[in-house]
């Protein structure tokens, strides 16, 4: 892994008009990915999760504003268009939580999987089917020369977000964008698709956003976890780390939210309230303050900073205080 | 509901669904007592929701019987009186909060019309029953007057809750009901769903592909593979130590530190 970052975004901010009305949904997101790292984004409905990995492959919808830089192998990218745009977007391959409503159903397999090589990279027709084949391999599907002549609706989810993600990675990207893509499907074939991306990340030294809702999944597979709260990230930390020692009450709370599959609790620790969207957060306080059990005076006085702590960053104003006293510990 | 606590509120026994020459269920026999709830799992396919959809009535067995509360409910309902019967019996929330509303009717309109079908209470008695349902599930006096576009995910799924206790059912079948919900509101959720149970001595059956939502809801736990049983026992001991292959295939795929996912 060098240690020359593949991807900086700095101070993303990001306004979108909604009936009119001008909304912020994501607020000063910074980020960084070395090549072939495994960075997870964790967050809730609104947190800005998504909208953080459309920023980075510049798919943003029409009339979005955006401020902050995005540097991807030491260039500027964000005000990139035409042919350099393309380029660049054929070295960041984006794949989503529903592989349904992002693949051509009347089309079949074979031309979705070489559309991309056939126009972007002038490959030769024969020779794209035969590097389809090839990628579906390593997707773990074998007969890849008859599912080339096959349509979405003949697969299952989980064979069509492998194609999905062969697709994905044909045009040889140095950066996936993993939009929730297990979530639609059960536990097993989760597992079967995250040791297909862990592989092909550790073979080909790609870079890889995993962007979930679920923290432990994240953490398994994730060398460092950042989490987002109102369109903030409000920690980021080594995926080892965050549930001995989180740093920012909000990732506490999550974990010990979630039931546990080795233990039955007397109830569940839920948090109160309900998770904030950017646009709703408060303009000079931290948005999760009304939820949180630390919450001080310090907190309604202004929105806190990123704070460097013990090899991670909270946006927590009590971080050093809090430091050791939030891990998620059983409760009987 | 007059049975005693070691009676079961619902019976299946030999029940089969098929589809053409496709096994959708094959010979699924099980008991649920009052107060307790029921885990179904497996993969997807494995028929859990085929199964629930038998239970309440809205798929008719190739064979077997279901009775709910003493009556047999594997035949159609030959009366409107029979079909309401069942619905005290049975009630069921499905797992997309935003598909199971009704888009032109507010919370407080869907729980009334239950009220009204159901007991046909007087309006001051369903006023004061649609009160306690919003408390109980903690929807305020704005979100109960909102129509479902209004509301977040969680909160249209403690509308479709609200609605299905309004008609007091003996068993909630809950198909994947707190899968679409955010983190911190599955856990609001799941503690009212244990409230709920402890106040009422309702039972629950509970179809679900996350195991750490059974280990927290369920006393039992039954493993579907292919329409049939595989393995069933109390949920701590099917997921502490699970038999079945497929068992172990499920609790192996669960995300965990230091989990390295493996192809199947």
């Amino acid at each position: 892994m060098s240690d020359l970052p593949l991807l900086e975004a700095a101070g993303l901010t990001v306004v979108l008009k909604v009936n009119g009305a001008r909304r912020a949904v994501l607020r000063d997101v910074s980020l960084t990915l070395r090549p072939g790292e495994a960075v997870g984004l964790v967050g809730e409905s609104g947190s800005g999760k998504s909208m953080t990995a459309r920023a980075v492959g510049r798919l943003l919808p029409p009339g979005a504003e955006m401020r902050g830089s995005i540097r991807f192998g030491g260039t500027d990218v964000g005000g990139l268009a035409g042919h350099d745009l393309r380029r660049y977007r054929s070295q960041v391959a984006m794949i989503f939580q529903d592989p349904r409503a992002h693949v051509n159903p009347v089309r079949r397999i074979g031309d979705f999987l070489t559309e991309a090589l056939r126009t972007n990279h002038a490959v030769p027709r024969t020779e794209a089917r035969q590097r389809a084949v090839d990628m579906l391999a390593q997707v773990d599907i074998e007969d890849g020369t008859r599912r080339l002549q096959q349509y979405p609706h003949q697969v299952s989810g989980g064979m069509l977000q492998r194609i999905m993600i062969a697709a994905a990675l044909l045009t040889g990207p140095r950066l996936l964008l993993a939009d929730e893509p297990t979530t639609s499907l059960d536990v097993t074939t989760q597992a079967e698709i995250m040791a297909i991306l862990d592989g092909l990340r550790r073979q080909s030294g790609l870079a890889m956003l995993f962007i979930t809702h679920d923290l432990e999944l994240a953490a398994a597979i994730c060398d460092r976890t950042a989490v987002m709260y109102a369109g903030q990230i409000v920690e980021v930390r080594a995926s080892s780390l965050l549930h001995s020692d989180p740093l920012h009450p909000y990732t506490a709370a999550l974990a010990a939210a979630r039931p546990d599959i080795t233990r039955t609790t007397h109830r569940l620790r839920a948090i109160p309230g309900r998770p904030l969207s950017a646009f709703e957060a408060p303009a000079a306080e931290c948005a999760f303050a009304p939820r949180c059990p630390h919450v001080a005076g310090v907190c309604r006085a202004a929105v806190p900073g990123l704070v460097e702590l013990a090899g991670g960053v909270s946006r927590c104003a009590r971080a050093h205080e809090l430091r050791g006293r939030l891990e998620v510990r059983p409760d009987g | 509901m007059a049975e005693g606590s070691g009676a079961a509120v619902l019976e299946v026994s030999g029940l089969r669904k098929h589809f053409g020459s496709f096994a959708a269920v094959e010979d699924v026999s099980f008991g649920l007592p009052h107060g307790r709830s029921l885990a179904i799992v497996g993969e997807s396919g494995a028929g859990k929701t085929t199964l629930a959809r038998m239970i309440v009535g809205l798929e008719r067995p190739t064979s077997g019987t279901i009775a709910a509360c003493g009556h047999d409910r594997s035949r159609p309902p030959r009366s409107a009186s029979d079909r309401r019967r069942r619905g005290r019996e049975v009630q069921i929330v499905f797992q997309d909060p935003y598909t199971s509303l009704d888009p032109r009717q507010n919370a407080e309109a869907a729980i009334d019309e239950v009220l009204r079908l159901h007991h046909g209470w007087p309006a001051g008695r369903r006023r004061a029953r649609i009160t306690e349902l919003t408390d109980l599930v903690g929807l305020d006096a704005r979100q109960s007057r909102a129509l479902p576009r209004a509301l977040s995910g969680g909160q249209r799924q403690r509308v479709a809750i609200a609605r299905a206790l309004a008609a007091q059912p003996a068993v909630l079948i809950l198909d994947e009901s707190v899968a679409a919900l955010d983190m911190s509101i599955q856990a609001q959720v799941l503690n009212l769903l244990a409230d709920i149970r402890d106040e009422t001595r309702i039972s629950y059956i509970l179809i679900s592909h996350d195991l750490a939502v059974v280990r927290q809801l369920a006393d039992e736990t039954l493993v579907l593979h292919r329409g049939a049983v595989v393995e069933r026992g109390p949920t701590a001991r099917v997921l502490d130590q699970p038999e079945h292959p497929c068992t172990q295939r499920l609790r192996a795929s669960v995300p965990r530190p230091g989990w390295k996912p493996r192809l199947g």
